[in-house]
């Protein structure tokens, strides 16, 4: 039982006599951004922005519009049945204290779709690295391995699946589906996570599979399982979460494509794509509700991006100094 | 060689035959009877139809059979089915006529996004952490972060809409309108398309060209008195352009899928909008059958890009 703990305990330190500076457990969230180039700071912040933006939002949504942000969904100069009047906005107007972002072609708040828009992305987002991280992570940990036969199955499934453009494949799935909701797009793009993420794992998986506390728990007579479970799954998973940010990126980018093509969620429920996508059909007239969304969008790319490299570096920089 | 050759090849075909399964698949995914794979669903079941479809696609044989008649088709007489959402149109027939726009604007994105990537890389890698080098490598890194449609919208805004100098939609054959109005219609999907592979190879080119740099063979050209201009793109680029060449290959794929995107953007008749028509319309064969052209071709490609670098790399075509 000794035994297996040290083993167990080398995952974090490579050799129980060496005494490496990388010893530190976890360092807290805070540490980690101290650490941080001022623009991957920057980027930190904007997804938190972003992240509790969209839970805001969809907390509004629950409470029937209880908090302070306008409805994404209601045209301002609509007609009220309560006050009998038309609403004071109008269509297209330029950003202002009462619609910060200016209003859309039908008169709906610019701000508020944008704040309600982050939550399709980041679900999106959110499923996508679920899926890749739990199914993608364990085939790929459990064929990098046992290896054999099994390995080769596997990788040829996925190297199929990975033979198509993405974009491509993703069309031809969704076109599948008469109704596209949140569900059915983020399980779609969930499930072709997963063949990224399964690369990702195994390669990682091969390398821990040969460091030496897997082969001194192999020497004792651990049972694969147990080593698969304790011994790779977890360091496994370090370098997958960092993967997962700049993944994450992409997938936002996917859906917004999907969106601005029509074929994510249904209308109305405002996501950047369509937002994009409707207001492009004015562009002529003006140009900013094209911008808002699109910045928006790009600026969340971009801080996944970031933040996703930042720790990839930082891993790397930890890898190579086991 | 002609081993690895073979082993390449036979990969190829492997891949192709589970890529067709897959495709194939797809119309039995849909609920229900085939028919509605092929009919959509608001069309009318005149029963005289549907009886001459059942017999023309074998619908009532087991999937085995069918999926080896549609196999057999596709691959002896290039036939991938008839569409009856539009009418009688052959998928094939509708392929070859949308390809030469698709082919082109990837080709051209591959070559306006190397002839900036190239210098742009070399720059980077020579002027390391140097303000130049920080400034394009925060340009890069924000030309990767633009997704496609939006650098199409904004570029198409700008130069179409404000500044009225090229046209915001539609594409000229060059058989019909000649070189220069064809180039005033993809010069803009093309570029918007480039920019983020132009932003993937450059930050290529400037890692790889970092490492390459540390070389002895480098130090030496320098020390034999060579231009620094010289060094860069005659002695260090060389050994950068295999990385390139098999990262343009893998990125082929996002092309494609790009092509898909900017063709509705700009309203151009190639494949991509052709494929999107056909999803808004469930004609499902033609999906299938754009699909499964579009996955093989990149296949193709992935697999030529492969053999180019045992062409190219004497290490690779030793071991």
């Amino acid at each position: 039982m000794t035994l297996l703990d040290d083993a167990k305990s080398d995952t974090s330190s490579p050799s129980p006599s060496s005494n490496t500076p990388g010893k530190k457990k976890r360092q807290s969230p805070l540490a980690v951004f101290r650490e941080m180039p001022i623009l991957v700071k920057l980027s930190a912040l904007w997804v938190l922005l972003i992240v509790v933006g969209s839970i805001y939002g969809k907390i509004d949504v629950l409470l029937d519009d209880v908090l302070p942000l306008q409805d994404p969904i209601l045209q301002t100069n609509a007609f009220n049945p309560d006050t009998l009047e038309f609403g004071t906005g109008t269509p297209s107007e330029n950003p202002s204290l009462t619609h910060w972002l200016g209003t859309d072609s039908i008169a709906r708040d610019g701000f508020a779709r944008i704040v309600h828009g982050s939550w399709v992305s980041l679900i999106v987002a959110l499923v996508s690295a679920t899926f890749g991280i739990v199914v993608g992570g364990f085939l790929g940990s459990l064929v990098g391995f046992v290896r054999g036969k099994t390995e080769t199955i596997i990788m040829s499934l996925i190297d199929v699946i990975l033979a198509f453009p993405a974009l491509v494949l993703l069309l031809a799935m969704v076109s599948i589906f008469e109704v596209r909701n949140l569900y059915v797009i983020s399980l779609v793009i969930g499930f072709l996570s997963i063949p990224a993420y399964t690369r990702v794992a195994r390669a990682n998986s091969l390398a821990i599979s040969n460091r030496e506390f897997v082969l001194a728990a192999q020497a004792i007579g651990t049972k694969p399982s147990k080593i698969l479970f304790r011994e790779i799954i977890p360091n496994v998973y370090q370098s997958l979460l960092s993967y997962a940010l700049v993944a994450a990126a992409f997938v936002i980018v996917v859906e917004g494509t999907l969106s601005f093509l029509g074929l994510s969620v249904q209308l109305p429920t405002p996501t950047w794509g369509n937002m994009i996508n409707e207001a492009r059909s004015n562009i002529n007239l003006t140009v900013w509700p094209v911008v808002w969304p699109s910045l928006a969008l790009t600026f969340t790319v971009l801080s996944f991006n970031q933040i996703g490299d930042f720790f990839q570096k930082r891993n790397a920089v930890r890898g190579s100094a086991l | 060689m002609i081993k690895m050759l073979g082993l390449r090849l036979a990969r190829l075909v492997a891949t192709l035959f589970a890529v067709s399964v897959i495709t194939f698949a797809m119309t039995l995914l849909l609920p229900g009877d085939p028919i509605n794979a092929i009919l959509p669903p608001t069309t009318e079941r005149d029963p005289q139809i549907v009886a001459q479809i059942r017999e023309e696609y074998g619908l009532d044989n087991n999937i085995a059979v069918r999926y080896k008649d549609w196999l057999n088709d596709a691959v002896l007489h290039q036939d991938l089915g008839t569409s009856y959402v539009t009418r009688g149109q052959k998928v094939t027939d509708q392929i070859k006529n949308r390809v030469p726009v698709t082919a082109q604007l990837a080709l051209m994105a591959v070559v306006i996004a190397l002839f900036f990537a190239i210098p742009i890389g070399v720059l980077g890698a020579y002027r390391q952490s140097k303000w130049d080098d920080q400034l394009t490598s925060a340009g890069m890194q924000v030309a990767l972060s633009i997704p496609n449609f939006i650098a199409a919208i904004m570029l198409g805004w700008l130069f179409a809409i404000k500044l009225d100098l090229l046209p915001n939609t539609g594409w000229a054959r060059i058989s019909k309108e000649g070189l220069l109005a064809n180039l005033k219609t993809s010069i803009l999907p093309a570029t918007a398309l480039a920019l983020t592979q132009m932003a993937i190879f450059s930050r290529l080119v400037r890692s790889d060209m970092i490492a390459t740099l540390q070389e002895n063979y480098i130090l030496s050209a320098r020390a034999k008195g060579l231009p620094d201009r010289f060094v860069l793109f005659r002695h260090a680029l060389r050994p950068s352009s295999l990385s390139l060449i098999t990262i343009v290959g893998i990125n082929f794929g996002a092309l494609l899928g790009g092509t898909v995107v900017i063709e509705q953007v700009f309203s151009l008749p190639g494949l991509g909008s052709k494929l999107l028509s056909a999803i808004s319309s469930r004609d499902i064969l033609m999906v299938q059958g754009i699909t499964v052209f579009i996955a093989t071709v990149y296949v193709i490609v992935n697999t030529l890009v492969d053999l180019l670098y045992i062409v190219i790399d004497p290490r690779i075509r030793r071991s």
